[in-house]
């Protein structure tokens, strides 16, 4: 086994010969994650797509309730927290430990910010009355079918701000771990796969927003 | 060890090429063009996806590995969703005709 030569001998596992190694099996396994989660999103897309398909008019009416401005501004915000994220991973690998601690947190700020704008969004969705089984009331043709797209909306947004949840939780644990200087020691690792997941949370609101919010204020 | 890190003007130029597209899909948005709007913006969120991919994510410049993890994740994707359309629309379910 390779040891006193290898300048990263404290963070590399036993099981790795050396620090790219160890690092290239944690980006495979974390792309390995994420096509799972392609999966398990590709399923709510698929089923907006077929209901889309069977329904379009009912569709593009029940989307017109939703808030373009609000959904607009969110995505604004998440591809703004995703470049932050990609200079967090470069400050990481830099080994600037403030510039690092700084850009997590802002991260996990525009994060937050996406979460109060969603929590406002949902708030006037339910005082609309457009929330399924709960106070549903539709006062167009098929209220049936704009409840299957408010279904997908919920379910969708709901699933999405989840992941966010989990992101800001990870990017504010790892603001405080890398207060110790863990990760600006030449192990990066952890801020890079953080930022893969955050970019994928992204990359998802990139499909909803059009889909959920445009499709209805042509 | 060493790792060649990117400057920070790729990530910026990158943000900003992500909100011009985004100001462009809101504006093509709100003007109607039938069924022409989902798919142009469906091209455009396929686009900034794949300008996330290859710049935040680093797919640009990752080892073959990372290229087929990705590959594989999409052929899935699209496993799932050709197969499952192609019985609905063949089966009279979906009225092709609106």
């Amino acid at each position: 086994m390779n040891t006193t030569s290898n300048m990263s001998v404290g963070f590399v596992a036993e099981q790795f010969d050396d620090f790219q190694q160890q690092r290239g099996a944690a980006q495979f396994g974390m792309w390995i994650f994420l096509a799972t989660e392609v999966l398990f999103f590709g399923g709510l897309f698929l089923a907006y797509t077929v209901f889309r398909s069977l329904y379009p008019g009912d569709f593009v009416a029940a989307s017109h309730h939703t808030v373009v401005a609000i959904g607009g501004i969110n995505t604004a915000i998440l591809l703004f927290s995703s470049t932050l994220m990609a200079l967090a991973v470069r400050a990481a690998e830099l080994r600037n430990q403030k510039q690092l601690i700084r850009l997590l947190v802002g991260t996990a700020f525009f994060g937050i910010i996406f979460m109060i704008l969603k929590g406002v969004e949902y708030y006037k969705d339910w005082n609309d009355h457009l929330v399924p089984v709960l106070n549903f009331e539709w006062h167009q043709p098929n209220p049936g079918h704009a409840q299957i797209f408010f279904w997908l909306y919920f379910a969708m947004t709901g699933l999405h701000a989840i992941h966010v949840t989990v992101g800001i939780c990870i990017m504010l644990v790892f603001a405080v771990i890398a207060r110790t200087g863990k990760f600006t020691s030449g192990h990066f690792t952890p801020i890079e796969i953080a930022g893969l997941y955050w970019h994928f949370v992204d990359i998802v609101w990139i499909f909803l927003f059009p889909l959920l919010y445009l499709a209805g204020h042509r | 060890m060493e790792t060649a890190t990117h400057p920070a003007k790729i990530y910026w130029r990158n943000c900003a090429a992500l909100m011009l597209l985004l100001a462009l899909t809101c504006i093509i948005g709100y003007i109607n063009l039938g069924m022409f709007n989902v798919i142009i913006a469906l091209a455009i969120a396929i686009i900034k996806a794949t300008l996330v991919a290859l710049f935040f994510m680093h797919i640009k410049g990752s080892s073959r590995l990372l290229h087929l993890a990705m590959t594989v994740g999409l052929i899935w994707l699209l496993i799932m969703l050709s197969f499952t359309l192609t019985d609905y629309f063949t089966r009279g379910w979906v009225p092709l005709n609106h």
